[in-house]
């Protein structure tokens, strides 16, 4: 029997959801130089639970056709930084169970 | 002239639901919209519905509804690195119809439940976002959605748009939620056949068991993990305020890979297959946390009201309970043609008068505390366990002596002082 069934990596996690991206994203990082100068432990990509966030070299990547919608971002980052909406109305994540 | 409504409820979730389903079945015409491509779509639990407030918006839901099992059996865990001390109470007889509380998987309930809204006359429009209230005149008159002519309007606009409630916070109703408000909860729905879980838990088809982890699952941080029984899969999750998840610099996804991976864990989970994974904030700032529930044509229920017991697991319930409030509010409120925020502050006292105002007082400073004093779950959770190891571990060592060295290693490790002024704290914010 596999033992490895279960989803271990965050790739992995997410593959098991189904995502309505839109065109656009709802999340905007109102400011890159705040990262930068004011945010050397750059919270968003570690305690985002989807790893929407990812830093760049100089910008922060933004990748939010996976976004959980959970609102963590908006209230966990430290300066205020991200600008949070919901998607448009249908589309975003779709859960099927939990 | 845009179509007028008595009630718009935005959100579909449980609290929404029961203030929609109730006014409709009053005969007022209501409207619900849910941004979601289905009720429940974005909707995420733990999995625990607990059967009276329920029944008391649909009597006997359970013979309709899709209820995963009835909870016959509830553990707690206090889990360190490779032991753990447990309690159990199983009792039958919550098996027997009407039983104490149900596993349920939320898209699926949701969407049910939504439906009997729309059976008793309310109408449902789904994939659509509020984005602010209409207010007039100091007055909530309607909502402004993003559909294309998407202003709608009612005497009574209610907020069940969730723990992140853009909407009240544009009223002014609440600032921003702070991270130590909030629970950032992942969890992850893994498939076993019925079986399988039967076995490995002790039951047969349609019990069920809810398992809550403490201290080594949250790696000694202030939360919980949990694992709950479906018919043919398990619910497993693990959180902890957003400001500890801040701290202490963890994944989220990278816990619930730890939590899997225990000692503890992994033999239960065994072979099993994921099927969804899923997060969710939730709202646990408690009673201080209330935002404004009122005011001139608008009411606020469920997570959007701040409407979650964190200890004691209970959410769902109290938005169901909310959400029926609300509603006997409103039905009173159309029967006096008054949707004024005087009238409506009935709502307030209502919630105040019901177990949940009462439960969310009696743990007003809970949260507060457990996350100002690590303690209890860093340092007392892998001493009990210490304690309680060494008492059973047999070498030679006489009764009496056990006894003696497992209640000197609390006092030793802290000093007796530290140890009875955190007893007494404890007691003092779960009094």
């Amino acid at each position: 029997m596999e033992e490895n069934k279960n989803a271990q990596t965050i790739e992995e996690k997410q593959y098991l959801i189904r995502f309505k991206a839109d065109t656009e994203s709802h999340l905007h990082v109102l400011s890159h130089d705040v990262c930068i100068e004011k945010c050397p432990d750059k919270l968003c990509t570690i305690f985002c639970p989807a790893e929407v966030y990812k830093w760049e070299d100089i910008r922060m990547h933004v990748g939010y056709e996976g976004c959980h919608e959970c609102g963590s971002c908006r209230i966990g980052c430290p300066h205020e930084n991200i600008k949070w909406e919901y998607p448009k109305g249908g589309h975003g994540i779709i859960f099927r169970l939990g | 002239m845009p179509e007028k409504f008595d009630v718009i409820v935005v959100g579909a979730g449980p609290s929404g639901t029961s203030c929609a389903y109730k006014c409709a079945q009053a005969g007022l015409k209501v409207l619900q919209i849910e941004r979601g491509e289905y009720p429940g779509s974005k909707n995420v639990m733990g999995g625990v519905l607990y059967r009276k407030q329920m029944e008391a918006v649909i009597p006997e839901f359970w013979k309709d509804a899709p209820v995963e099992r009835a909870i016959v059996e509830q553990r707690a865990w206090l889990l360190d690195k490779d032991s753990m001390v447990t309690t159990s109470v199983k009792n039958n007889s919550w098996e027997e119809e009407p039983c104490n509380n149900y596993t349920i998987l939320r898209a699926k309930f949701d969407q049910w439940f939504a439906n009997k809204a729309v059976e008793a006359g309310s109408l449902l429009i789904n994939e659509t976002v509020v984005l602010e209230c209409i207010v007039e005149e100091g007055k909530v008159v309607g909502v402004r959605t993003d559909r294309p002519d998407g202003d709608v309007y009612a005497d009574v606009v209610v907020l069940a748009d969730g723990v992140n409630s853009l909407l009240a916070k544009k009223l002014g109703y609440h600032n921003e939620l702070k991270p130590e408000e909030v629970a950032l909860t992942v969890m992850e729905v893994l498939n076993l056949p019925k079986e399988v879980i039967n076995d490995r838990f002790n039951v047969t088809d349609n019990q069920g068991v809810t398992i809550e982890l403490f201290g080594d699952a949250t790696k000694g941080n202030l939360g919980t993990a949990f694992i709950y029984t479906n018919k043919e899969s398990l619910n497993l999750g693990v959180g902890t305020t957003l400001s500890s998840m801040i701290k202490a610099k963890m994944k989220p996804y990278e816990l619930i890979e730890y939590v899997k991976n225990h000692p503890m864990v992994s033999p239960l989970i065994k072979g099993a297959e994921s099927a969804e994974y899923l997060a969710h904030l939730i709202p646990e700032g408690g009673y201080y946390s209330i935002p404004k529930l009122y005011g001139n044509g608008v009411l606020l229920v469920g997570d959007a009201a701040q409407m979650v017991n964190g200890i004691h697991r209970e959410g769902s319930n109290m938005a169901m309970a909310s959400g029926t409030l609300a509603a006997e509010t409103i039905i009173a409120a159309k029967e006096k043609g008054d949707f004024s925020e005087e009238t409506l502050s009935s709502y307030k006292t209502a919630i105040l008068d019901s177990f949940i105002g009462k439960d969310l007082k009696k743990y007003k400073d809970a949260n507060h505390t457990f996350e100002e004093q690590p303690q209890y779950f860093k340092d007392y959770i892998p001493m009990i366990n210490r304690a309680a190891s060494s008492f059973l571990t047999v070498d030679g060592t006489s009764k009496r002596d056990k006894q003696k060295e497992a209640l000197k290693t609390f006092t030793k490790e802290k000093g007796t002082f530290t140890v009875v002024k955190d007893l007494y704290r404890a007691w003092k914010v779960m009094k």
